[in-house]
């Protein structure tokens, strides 16, 4: 039941957006997000924008695995 | 979000399970993770099976319906069989046993019972059915209670009167402390729910490393950042250290969601609350403020419950605070399966006892 999904916001009006998710849109509430904006990669839980995905946050992510390049790098 | 072909998710996986069995060495680690969602991914990629015997994974009380106490489900029932509700469910809560009935089976026999996606979409149904009592099923932890409180503030402003909640949200930090205080769990560490902690960040968590010097992590929910979690919890382990740290960073900032903390606690405090199998804890969940209990079904529409029995042998209670898995229990895979389950955790996609039987043929035995 907490599963959300990850989508891009297409338009906004007031505090409803369209959200593309998997190629298919959909109208979701921006109640809980309202700082989106439009191009915006958001994530969406039962109608709700919930958190905005960070893309700088997620380059972060991708350095954590600084380690493993080390790893590879020596197999 | 990581962009990694197999061959990279390959090497990722070897490195961060080399790492989990040279950290843990001969150590018996004993993780959980609290989340259902990670419960299914786990089995789902099948990493029970990539970690050494010694570092155990057992599942925690994080699946919102597993937790749902019987009389909620009984209450549920007796509202769905007045004539002038309608019920507005998310779609898991059908199949799960009250105490002589599901909501499926009185959906089967008449009963007004809707599935939603949202409870804006259960708000939908109150503003197109004015002549029904809409009750919509609130039920879920801090990722859902906000879009439940979003829907009463939408029918304040918009004077819908006759939109209600049944509500039995469920908080988690205060579960993890009764799990811990409990001193019965022997839980090394914990693997914290990404979503969860999207919205209420990293804080409320702090308790459990301050107090109970037990490390977390919060983890998403791809395999490779549940592996990467796991090795993380190791690698506190293996300095001595305890404390609340991140590997969901792309989703989870350090703060959560202001906002959606801000409608949850405008609508909702803090009160004591039931647990399928747990008991009473207190603080647990939540009750609406004075403001909104208009929108409260139980304080508003009168209704008689039939008196709750629970189902004799189930062992969902133990299973939901990793005291057994669920091959232990007397009814798992005999009387207890996903087309007929007797207790909650087989009900639920996200329920221990449903991965298990999924997920777990020919490694459990009945």
């Amino acid at each position: 039941m907490c599963l959300a999904v990850p989508g891009k916001v297409l338009e906004r009006q007031d505090m409803l957006a369209t959200i593309e998710v998997g190629g298919v849109t959909r109208k979701v509430s921006l109640m809980l997000l309202p700082e989106a904006q439009v191009g915006d990669f958001v994530l969406i839980h039962a109608g709700f924008a919930v958190q905005r995905i960070d893309e700088e946050e997620a380059e972060k992510t991708l350095a954590l695995f600084k380690e493993l390049e080390e790893y590879a790098a020596n197999e | 979000m990581l962009q990694m072909n197999n061959e990279e998710i390959r090497k990722a996986a070897d490195f961060f399970t080399q790492e989990i069995a040279k950290l843990a060495g001969n150590r018996s680690v004993r993780l959980m993770e609290v989340c259902g969602t990670h419960t299914v991914a786990i089995f789902k990629a099948g990493i029970r099976q990539l970690l050494p015997e010694n570092v155990e994974l057992v599942s925690g009380p994080g699946c919102p319906v597993c937790v749902t106490p019987n009389n909620y489900l009984d209450t549920a029932i007796a509202y769905s069989r007045k004539s002038d509700v309608m019920i507005a469910t998310f779609g898991d809560m059908l199949k799960v046993p009250g105490s002589s009935s599901t909501l499926a089976a009185e959906k089967a026999q008449g009963a007004d019972i809707r599935i939603v996606y949202s409870s804006l979409e259960g708000l939908e149904l109150a503003k197109r059915y004015p002549n029904k009592k809409v009750i919509f099923l609130a039920v879920g932890f801090e990722t859902t209670a906000p879009t439940a409180a979003a829907a009463v503030l939408m029918a304040e402003v918009e004077k819908i009167t006759n939109f209600y909640l049944l509500s039995s949200h469920k908080l988690v930090p205060p579960a993890l402390r009764a799990l811990l205080s409990s001193g019965d769990s022997k839980v090394d560490g914990f693997l914290l729910p990404g979503h969860v902690s999207a919205m209420i960040g990293l804080a409320p968590y702090e308790f459990l490393s301050k107090e109970y010097n037990t490390p977390a992590v919060v983890a998403g929910f791809e395999p490779l950042d549940i592996l990467q979690s796991v090795y993380m919890l190791l690698r506190q382990l293996d300095c001595g250290v305890a404390k609340v740290e991140n590997q969901y960073r792309r989703i989870v900032p350090k703060e959560g969601n202001p906002a959606a903390c801000e409608v949850l606690s405008t609508v909702y405090q803090a009160a004591d609350a039931q647990w399928r199998g747990i008991g009473h804890l207190k603080k647990s969940g939540l009750a609406m403020q004075e403001k909104y209990q208009k929108f409260d079904a139980l304080l508003n529409i009168p209704v008689a419950v039939e008196e709750t029995k629970e189902a004799k042998g189930c062992q969902c209670g133990n299973v939901l605070r990793g005291l057994v898995l669920p091959a232990a229990c007397p009814l798992f895979g005999k009387t207890c399966k996903p087309e007929h389950p007797i207790g909650s955790c087989m009900v639920s996609i996200e329920g221990t006892c449903a991965a298990w039987y999924k997920y777990g043929a020919g490694r459990w035995q009945v």
